[in-house]
């Protein structure tokens, strides 16, 4: 019965955390001559997410087993800049920032809709 | 967790800034620097960022390769000094010119505000990863 009570924001939580790791990267690297933005593309991953991934064989002792906490949660993707700077150098402050405040504001969406839930099973739980 | 990632990201830039900050004001203050030897006279000194890599991680396919920026060293810049005659400095070579520094004061000053301003991005990328850590550790409360 509890096994899925957030829904997708379990995984949307863990997913925006990456993505601000990556995103405060980008602005870290912003005056680094030919660093490349990158950035997760967040629907693709998370539509992996609901499938799960099917299990390794282990025939023999040898076999290096692969546990699901290991998987690489998504590739991270090059962006595409608007203008091409001269040192190669793909960060584009604005959007950046653009991207960092939407992943913040999602982030505590997310968080908003875990904490509501978790206030009515407490409520269901006391009963008053 | 990538969330506590970032401060180790965005303080990696942080200090790369101060450096550069440290060169620029370096530079500014001796721009008006002059020497009666054009070799010994002061150069512009600039910073070369490198983005730092995690060579443990497979570059491409894992978010928490975060990587901070590091200054990989310090150049100077290879412009010629500035000569000017001025035969009553006492730093004058025998046919009265002193060099000055080959600092280009605008070009510090955009630096320094290129420099403010990401110093500042980063500030508020650390601000917002500790608000959210701390929201999500008072999560249910």
């Amino acid at each position: 019965m509890f096994d899925n009570i957030f829904g997708i924001h379990e995984q949307a939580l863990l997913l925006h955390g990456q993505r601000i790791g990556v995103l405060a990267t980008n602005l870290a690297n912003a005056d680094t001559p030919n660093y490349k933005a990158r950035d997760i593309d967040f629907s693709a991953v998370l539509a992996h997410t609901d499938d799960a991934p099917l299990p390794m064989r282990a025939t023999q002792e040898a076999h290096i087993t692969f546990s699901e906490a290991e998987a690489p949660a998504g590739e991270l993707k090059y962006r595409n800049p608007y203008q091409a700077s001269l040192d190669g150098n793909t960060v584009e402050m604005p959007v950046e920032q653009a991207a960092f405040s939407e992943n913040n504001v999602r982030y505590q969406a997310s968080l908003a809709f875990i904490n509501q839930k978790i206030a009515e099973m407490q409520l269901a739980i006391v009963g008053q | 967790m990538s969330l506590f990632n970032v401060f180790n990201v965005a303080g990696s830039a942080l200090n790369a800034e101060t450096i550069r900050l440290n060169t620029t004001a370096s530079n500014l203050a001796n721009a008006e620097s002059v020497n009666g030897d054009a070799t010994k006279t002061y150069r512009a000194r600039h910073p070369v960022f490198q983005s730092m890599m995690d060579p443990s991680s497979a570059f491409g396919d894992d978010p928490d390769a975060s990587t901070g920026v590091r200054v990989l060293g310090v150049v100077e810049s290879t412009a010629p000094p500035l000569m000017r005659y001025a035969p009553d400095n006492p730093l004058a070579n025998k046919d009265g010119y002193v060099f000055s520094s080959n600092v280009n004061s605008i070009e510090e000053m955009t630096n320094m505000i290129s420099a403010n301003r990401t110093f500042a991005t980063n500030v508020e990328a650390i601000n917002t990863a500790r608000d959210l850590l701390l929201k999500t550790i008072s999560m249910g409360h």
